[in-house]
């Protein structure tokens, strides 16, 4: 019993930052349509943000870690908005395949631009947080950096669900993934609205990015390619562009990920989690939460 | 209010609207009617800033609006409740009403909007916390008029408000625009293919015939004019 807690404990910690990641897929695509395929990059950056910045701020501090998580997510938000600016929206018009290649082509930049600037070979993850590890009664054991993530992951998802259901900006948001047209009319302006989802979304991938770096603490410009594909697996699983959704699949992606993990088939965990996801997918395919939309006449 | 000289629209090779004028007087309400694919929809998205227009000019309380972006015009006064409705079908009654204030932050005269919206259609009261998208077409159309009221308009352009509405209703949602067009004041150009109907609240009207306005006289003789008469009317 307390093994299988244990790993469930280590698996919603994996899962959680899947989670933070697949939001920002979701997001996107919720007012574009179209996968970001540079997001998993902005995942990376916001590491190696939270690596230089933490050179100049007293390691092993709770003021500290914040101050490295803010700053990680502020420039990853600016990134993502920047990315928005000048390689998707120009082609805005234009057939989805043609931002689809552009977003790929964004995200082989980026992690040559990762390659040439904090080169190649991984650098060692400073411990941002003082490091403990706590015992529960029953032999339950979870360290600091793992708790980090629950307290981190919840506080950014509960917010984020309050700026997307109660905020004007976040009604904004579903009015324009809804209908862009229908939003222009009552005079939202479509670009500060997409720049802002790009910002959040973003500014989450960073936040996944310093977690995942913390628990894992080997960062290269190439670490976001499989935790991004998994969180965008995730977002798909949980119906894409349905924010709870995105949360709900990354968080399962990772419990799957960890049992298999510690099975006797951890040789295969990737192709096992992936059939499963497969099997899911079939038999609800518009993900566990996504719906087909209706509109009446 | 509202003046558009010789507007061109095309859509790649196919040219929808060949040069059309029209006048909205302050306070007026004026209609447009024609047939399926005349090109009504497409004059009042040319005019709300949806479509580029090839050439022509939308003059708007005396400036040029044309080719400027949909979400500036509404800074300017102007609503467009768009041919079919288009509310935001995931979001509640409520927020669709928010939405329609979204350039506003006067808190008092936003609720002051929404009660006046909420005394036009009460149902839309009623159904406050419900979303959009579980809402009856008529009750989906009340609420995309509604919507449009709460940016507080000075100019108002309906695109088929009748449209895939029972009868009985259709009669009450055109009380209701002449309510609103007497109550606030707010001038209207409503398009309409129930000709019937749109002449007989309307004070002046435009037939328009494959992007050409083909005749244009006070709604009260347009009702008399044969070729009206037996071309959208139902009957010689
Ligand atoms: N997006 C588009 N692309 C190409 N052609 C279009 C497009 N939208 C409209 N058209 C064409 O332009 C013409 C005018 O269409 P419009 O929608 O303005 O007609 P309408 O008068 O509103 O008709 P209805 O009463 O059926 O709504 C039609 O021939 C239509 O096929
Ligand atoms: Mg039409």
């Amino acid at each position: 019993m307390t093994e299988f807690l244990q790993q469930l404990i280590n698996g919603l910690s994996l899962g959680a930052i899947y989670a933070l990641i697949a939001l920002g897929y979701t997001m996107v695509y919720g007012v574009l349509r179209f996968i970001n395929f540079a997001h998993s990059d902005v995942f990376m950056v916001g590491a190696f943000a939270g690596y230089y910045i933490s050179k100049r701020i007293p390691r092993e501090s709770l003021g500290g870690g914040l101050l490295v998580l803010a700053g990680a997510m502020l420039i990853c938000a600016i990134l993502g908005i920047v990315i928005e600016r000048l390689a998707y929206r120009p082609l805005r018009s234009r057939s989805k395949l043609n931002v689809l290649i552009t977003a790929i082509g964004v995200s082989l930049l980026l992690e040559n631009a990762g390659q040439f600037f904090f080169g190649a070979n991984p650098k060692v993850f400073p411990a941002l947080f003082p490091v403990k590890t706590f015992t529960f009664g029953n032999g339950l054991v979870m360290s600091s950096n793992q708790m980090a993530v629950f307290i981190v992951a919840i506080i950014l998802l509960v917010s984020l669900q309050f700026i997307v259901r109660k905020t004007k900006i976040g009604t904004a948001m579903r009015a324009v993934s809804f209908n862009p047209t229908a939003a222009s009319l009552v005079g939202i302006n479509n670009d500060v609205v997409i720049s802002f989802t790009f910002g959040l979304g973003s500014a989450l991938a960073a936040a996944g990015g310093i977690l995942y770096a913390l628990n894992y603490p080997s960062i290269d410009p190439l670490m976001g390619i499989l935790p991004g594909l998994k969180a965008f697996v995730a977002a798909v699983l949980g119906g894409i562009g349905n924010i709870p959704g995105a949360a709900l699949g990354g968080l399962l992606l990772g419990i799957i990920e960890t049992f298999v993990n510690g099975s006797r088939f951890s040789t295969y965990t990737d192709a096992i989690a992936f059939a499963i996801l497969i099997l899911i997918l079939l038999f609800r395919p518009a993900g566990l939460l996504g719906k087909l939309q209706v509109e009446k006449v | 209010m509202l003046e558009i000289k010789n507007l061109k629209v095309n859509y790649g090779a196919i040219t929808a609207l060949q040069g059309i004028s029209l006048e909205v007087k302050q306070g007026d309400i004026v209609t447009l009617i024609g047939a399926n694919g005349a090109g009504k929809t497409t004059t009042l998205r040319a005019i709300s800033g949806l479509l580029k227009l090839q050439s022509g000019e939308v003059l708007y309380q005396g400036r040029n609006i044309a080719n400027m972006p949909a979400h500036q015009i509404v800074k300017l006064g102007m609503s467009h409740v768009p041919e079919g409705r288009m509310v935001f079908a995931n979001l509640t009654v409520l927020e669709n009403l928010q939405m329609g204030a979204y350039l506003r932050k006067d808190k008092k005269g936003i609720q002051q909007e929404m009660d006046y919206v909420f005394s036009v259609f009460p149902r839309l009261k009623e159904r406050q916390k419900q979303v959009a998208g579980t809402l009856s077409g008529g009750e989906q159309q009340m609420l995309a008029i509604g919507r449009a009221l709460m940016s507080k308009p000075k100019f108002l352009m309906l695109d088929e408000p009748s449209l895939g509405i029972a009868p009985l209703l259709v009669k009450t949602i055109f009380e209701k625009i002449v309510e609103i067009n007497k109550q606030q004041g707010i001038s209207i150009l409503l398009v309409e293919q129930n000709a019937n109907l749109a002449l007989e609240i309307s004070r002046y009207g435009y037939v328009l015939e494959t992007g050409r306005i083909i005749l244009q006289d006070q709604s009260a003789a347009l009702r008399q004019n044969p070729q009206v008469k037996s071309a959208y009317l139902g009957g010689g």
